[in-house]
């Protein structure tokens, strides 16, 4: 059977995850309100402005809704944005969370713009060979609980992690050609 | 190894945006508002549009502490203009950490011959257009982003809506055109050859292209979307209106529901007076801001 993902898409780079999903052969759902959220198998909130993202989610209680059901199992996977989204603590910040993993982020944590860089990044459990990762005004996590596992350190750095069906990365695997990641996530949905 | 500033940043922070609003602010308190709201990016500035076209005289870059005032009080991308060939301007904003450049037609310009060499930069840049050549040109010459240059400060969508329509319309003939007519295409246009061929191949921009240049109401950013722009830049349409809290946020939700007409239809009642506009043939040739740039 065709996996039904969701990509989150009131704001941000949701057109490139959906087409890095349609490539691997999943049926894609534009998710904007709450009724789009019916049937799907997993969860992609994509990178974008985190706060934009936040006030268009409590609309209707997208937002809330999202929250039931990645606490009910349903894997979601968070991309710079979605990871600051997907985290309970957001440093100096009282923006809007879906408080679902126990994971402290800090936001533009490498910097503003003209710090942002892509680097070779090793991620052991995608193989030996590195990743590119395109890191944009990135964040981080800068504290994990000890029931999140950590999937990749850069500088020192907590750059990707995941608690069970939660996914998240400080970098954008949507705008590189490599589908290790998005794979990954595909099966943590198979797993589930 | 780890690169700064590399084009795929650069095009990557507008890829970020996307379907979003852009406002124009010229204070941290209208910043915090443009936050507030839902924007994904300010662009600061001393005057917007609708005061320089009634001020006149010389447009230049905001002075620094403006820009640095704004980028305290906000979390979002921080962006400002430049004269358009001012590359001066544009290191002191890289200096000061502004997140995009905007090499501005709404500023006067400071070179009558030349735009920027933006890939000097590692701060991104966007630029205006008018049409798919003028587009390419700037890409060409290292811009991360396009906008549609619209008439700005009129509060009249007819421009952008023309130079959108051009634009799209002139990516559709690439696409259908045997690749012997190509460099043709590329002379009559002026455009890069290697930009028109990626157009002919891909049916779209190689970056991200955003609607600037009279959007004044929610319908009018949630048409630009529907003409197929990536998101939206409001210049005077917030800040110059009746009550710019509802409207800002109005037009936030019209740019990621624009295809929903009945929450358009909610969100754009009790919006207040939008600014007052402007009837573009009422412009002398000076006075539109759009035919600055080549």
């Amino acid at each position: 059977m065709k996996k039904r993902v969701g990509v989150l898409a009131l704001q941000g780079a949701f057109r490139e995850h959906r087409q890095v999903l349609e490539h691997l052969g999943c049926d894609v759902i534009e998710v904007r309100k709450t009724s789009d959220l019916e049937g799907i198998h997993g969860l992609i909130i994509p990178g974008g402005e985190s706060t934009t993202i936040g006030k268009l989610l409590q609309i209707d209680e997208l937002g809330e809704k999202i929250k039931e059901l990645g606490s009910q199992d349903l894997p979601i996977f968070g991309t710079c944005a979605g990871m600051i989204l997907l985290s309970k603590t957001i440093i100096d910040s009282d923006q809007y969370s879906l408080n679902l993993m126990d994971t402290v982020v800090e936001r533009n944590a490498f910097g503003r713009q003209v710090a942002s860089f892509e680097t070779d990044l090793l991620v052991p459990a995608m193989g030996p060979n590195t990743i590119r990762a395109v890191f944009i005004r990135a964040p981080y996590l800068r504290e994990v609980a000890p029931n999140v596992g950590i999937l990749a350190v850069y500088d020192g750095k907590t750059v990707f992690a995941r608690q069970g069906n939660l996914l998240a990365c400080a970098f954008h695997p949507e705008l590189t050609p490599d589908l290790r990641v998005h794979q990954y996530f595909l099966d943590m949905i198979d797993e589930h | 190894m780890s690169d700064i500033g590399s084009l795929k940043v650069k095009t990557g922070l507008a890829e970020m945006l996307k379907g979003g609003v852009i406002m124009d602010v010229t204070t941290p308190e209208q910043a915090i508002i443009a936050e507030e709201a839902g924007a994904c990016a300010v662009m600061a500035l001393e005057r917007v549009p609708s005061d320089i076209r009634a001020e006149g005289g010389v447009a230049r870059m905001a002075d620094p502490t403006i820009i640095q005032s704004i980028m305290a009080v906000v979390s979002i991308p921080v962006m400002a203009k430049a004269r358009i060939g001012h590359f001066v301007e544009a290191r002191i904003l890289e200096a000061l950490g502004a997140d995009y450049i905007d090499e501005s037609e709404v500023l006067t310009p400071a070179d009558e011959t030349y735009h920027i060499n933006k890939h000097d930069f590692k701060v991104p840049f966007v630029c205006g257009c008018r049409n798919l050549g003028e587009a390419l040109r700037r890409i060409g010459e290292g811009a991360a982003m396009i906008r549609t240059k619209g008439e700005p400060g009129t509060g009249n969508v007819v421009e952008a809506v023309r130079h959108m329509r051009t634009v799209m319309s002139e990516i559709r003939a690439l696409t259908l055109m045997p690749k012997e007519e190509l460099m043709t295409a590329a002379k009559n246009m002026g455009a890069p050859y290697d930009l028109v061929l990626y157009i002919a191949e891909h049916g779209k921009l190689p970056v991200v292209n955003f609607a600037a240049g009279g959007i004044a109401t929610p319908a009018d950013a949630a048409l630009m979307m529907h003409l197929g722009v990536d998101g939206i830049f409001v210049g005077s349409g917030i800040f110059k209106s009746g009550d710019p809290k509802a409207r800002a946020k109005a037009i936030v939700l019209a740019t990621t529901h624009y295809k929903d007409a009945k929450i358009l239809a909610e969100i754009s009642k009790d919006l207040g007076q939008p600014m007052t506009g402007i009837e573009i043939s009422t412009l002398t040739d000076s006075q539109r801001m759009q035919e600055r740039g080549w």
